[in-house]
């Protein structure tokens, strides 16, 4: 992080020193982005004033800073790549980047990097991109501030808002995207932050990492996605003080784990989604002082996972708060607060004396024969739930929360 | 069978568990939709209610209604009225102050918090209209019993049997064949079992209409594809009216061949 900073900090030195501005608007000397590109030296500042350009594909190979002063136009006709930066230390700032036309060949995206490093990309306007911001093979970048509205219909024929593929040390950070396919997708991508970010709206993921490793991301919220963000395959990714909101429906996550390893899930919000968290094939996972209030299942857990740390959380008002398959073993559920936990607390510590079964017998059916589940909330469903809390036989006896806290934490 | 109905309905508004019936369900929506600020808990904790007790209580006041008035509908019988005239008219005026508590008792809290809570007005109303169909289902099944045992008792068992069947065991019976046949694909079997049961039905109708039917999965989404459109609706409901018009035609049967 540091040598990023010092990067940038270089680039701004060299840029006072020897900068010149160009000016862009339809009075002044270059009347179009292109003649000042290629009259920009190493260095060199082009403004952008107020206008609209359709200039088609600009292609910026050396390392200048693009600004838009008074929000500039870039309008890609609908069939058009609109940037493209193939350099080392660009700055693209404040610009408007507009109707880049779905392509079924090419992954078109209003503003591409490639190979590029020690870039930041600010505050700008993205309207209407098949793919917003797309970096490949581009290392210690900011990507910050900017606002992608898509227009996605249909998976499909949508685009990434912000796309990554093989890079390192990106930082990704209070972003607005909604209506893409991903919001925010990660393949390849290592030791990368993803902060402040809201994604909402977008047909798949909010966010999506596959095959990242050593990544964070913190302080987003992830809102009415087809599923809030999507961790595959991936290594130590730390997720926490995220909010993971109203991602419902047939098939909705807040959360989808699946081939992950050693990833700390803390300090998190999940609130009202399908199912909070769904986890499969992941080993070595704490989650601790998580909210999971009003979703469907707040964890449903599919086979092979070992060694989850699941503690301290509040589980609140959800419909089913843990899903297990039968011969789930290694895993701890202990030390969470369970609204529905119906125990007694006679030596006033604050623990529960009896143990909390967190699975109930429906659940527990419904994961064998999914279709039980027309049976939800019918008299006899719920008595059958009453019979097996008071004496247990079928839910599994590993599953159990052996001090169940008697206040919720949060 | 107007006049028999009107006298049904006068005798059963002097009783005062059609107002305690009624009041019930008032005092319950009324305070539940004070306490909690969500409309589809409050939807749902009705739902539980209405497919319970709406069930029973049509039930007992089936039977209740049938032997209490035996001696008046004796009376009637010797004079020159159709059978079915009378029967009918007895069971009309009891689902009629059935169905008119249960729309009064839930409908009027409506009227009163609508204003206040974001409340989608079409699960309300899914409500309210299976409440009055289990009131019409579970009453005309009930007096037709009543008519089949002359013993009071009997009747009486017969009855709280068939409400507990629709109630309990009916769905114990569908999710033992459910687990049992779990290696074959059931949506087809699931849809028509439950269709075949009408608290099962009038509990999924309103289900599809709330956020939670979408933790049914793939079943719901079958469900709701069928169930969610006018077609559906309208079968659904024939359904439900089936549920009615057999019982009646036993009733009718039943009361042109009885021996009194």
């Amino acid at each position: 992080m540091g040598r990023v900073v010092l990067t940038f900090i270089f680039i701004f030195i060299c840029s006072v020193s020897n900068a010149e501005i160009i000016k862009v608007c339809a009075t002044c000397n270059f009347t179009t982005i292109s003649s000042a590109i290629n009259n920009a030296s190493a260095g060199d500042v082009i403004e952008i004033h107020q206008g609209v350009y359709t200039e088609g594909n600009l292609l910026i190979d050396k390392a200048i800073s693009v600004v838009g002063v008074d929000w500039p136009i870039l309008d890609g006709q609908n069939e058009n790549e609109i940037l493209t930066i193939i350099s080392d230390g660009v700055r693209v700032e404040g610009l408007i980047l507009r109707n880049v036309g779905t392509s079924y060949l090419e992954d078109r995206s209003a503003l591409r990097l490639r190979n590029s490093s020690d870039f930041i990309i600010k505050n700008n306007r993205l309207e209407n991109a098949f793919f917003g911001i797309y970096l490949e093979r581009s290392n210690n970048g900011i990507v910050a501030d900017n606002r992608i509205i898509g227009e996605a219909v249909d998976e499909m024929s949508s685009g990434n808002g912000i796309h990554l593929w093989y890079c390192k040390n990106i930082e990704v950070s209070n972003n607005i995207v909604s209506s893409h396919r991903d919001g925010i997708y990660f393949e390849f991508v290592d030791n990368s932050k993803v902060h402040g970010n809201i994604s909402e709206h977008n047909l798949r993921y909010g966010l999506h990492f596959m095959f990242s490793n050593f990544d964070e991301y913190f302080q987003n919220t992830f809102r009415d996605n087809g599923a809030g963000v999507a961790v595959m395959f991936s290594k130590k990714i730390d997720m926490y003080d995220n909010l993971f909101e109203n991602n419902w429906g047939k098939s909705s996550y807040g959360l989808l784990l699946k081939e992950i390893y050693d990833a700390e899930i803390t300090n998190n919000k999940f609130i009202k989604n399908t199912i909070g968290v769904y986890v499969e094939g992941s080993t070595r996972i704490n989650y601790s002082a998580n909210i999971f209030k009003n979703n469907g299942w707040a964890i449903k857990v599919r086979g092979g996972c070992l060694d989850n740390f699941i503690s301290g959380n509040d589980f609140i008002s959800n419909t089913f708060d843990l899903s297990v398959p039968s011969n789930i073993e290694g895993n701890s559920f202990d030390g969470n607060y369970w609204s529905e936990y119906k125990g007694y607390d006679l030596d006033k510590d604050g623990i529960g004396d009896v143990p909390h079964r967190p699975v109930k017998l429906f659940n527990f059916i419904v994961f064998k024969t999914p279709e039980a589940m027309v049976l939800l909330r019918s008299l006899f469903v719920e008595l059958i739930n009453i019979t097996e809390r008071v004496s247990p036989v079928f839910t599994p006896k590993n599953v159990t929360d052996n001090s169940p806290s008697m206040k919720s934490f949060f | 069978m107007r006049k028999v109905m009107k006298y049904t309905v006068i005798d059963l508004l002097r009783s005062r568990w059609t107002y305690f019936y009624c009041g019930f369900f008032f005092i319950l929506s009324g305070l539940l939709f004070l306490l909690s600020n969500d409309p589809s808990q409050v939807i749902i904790t009705l739902m539980n209610v209405v497919l319970i007790l709406v069930p029973l209580i049509s039930t007992i006041f089936g039977v209740m209604y049938y032997y209490n008035s035996r001696e008046f509908a004796e009376l009637l019988l010797a004079q020159p009225i159709k059978r079915t005239d009378i029967f009918l008219g007895q069971y009309l005026g009891i689902a009629c102050s059935l169905s008119f508590s249960i729309a009064l008792g839930i409908g009027l809290p409506l009227l009163i918090f609508s204003s206040i809570s974001d409340l989608s007005i079409g699960n309300y109303l899914m409500l309210i209209v299976t409440g009055i169909f289990l009131s019409l289902i579970f009453s005309a099944i009930s007096f037709l019993t009543a008519l089949l045992f002359e013993n009071k008792l009997k009747g009486f068992g017969a009855s709280i049997f068939i409400w507990l069947f629709f109630a309990i065991i009916y769905d114990a019976l569908f999710l033992i064949a459910l687990s049992f046949f779990s290696d074959y694909p059931l949506e087809n079997f699931a849809l028509f079992a439950s269709i075949g049961n009408p608290i099962d039905l009038s509990r999924i109708l309103i289900i599809l209409k709330l956020d939670i039917s979408a933790l049914m999965g793939y079943t719901g989404a079958l469900f709701s594809k069928l169930m969610g459109n006018f077609n559906g609706m309208l079968v659904a409901f024939s359904v439900l009216m089936a549920w009615i018009i057999i019982p009646l035609v036993g009733i009718v049967r039943v009361s042109l061949k009885k021996d009194f």
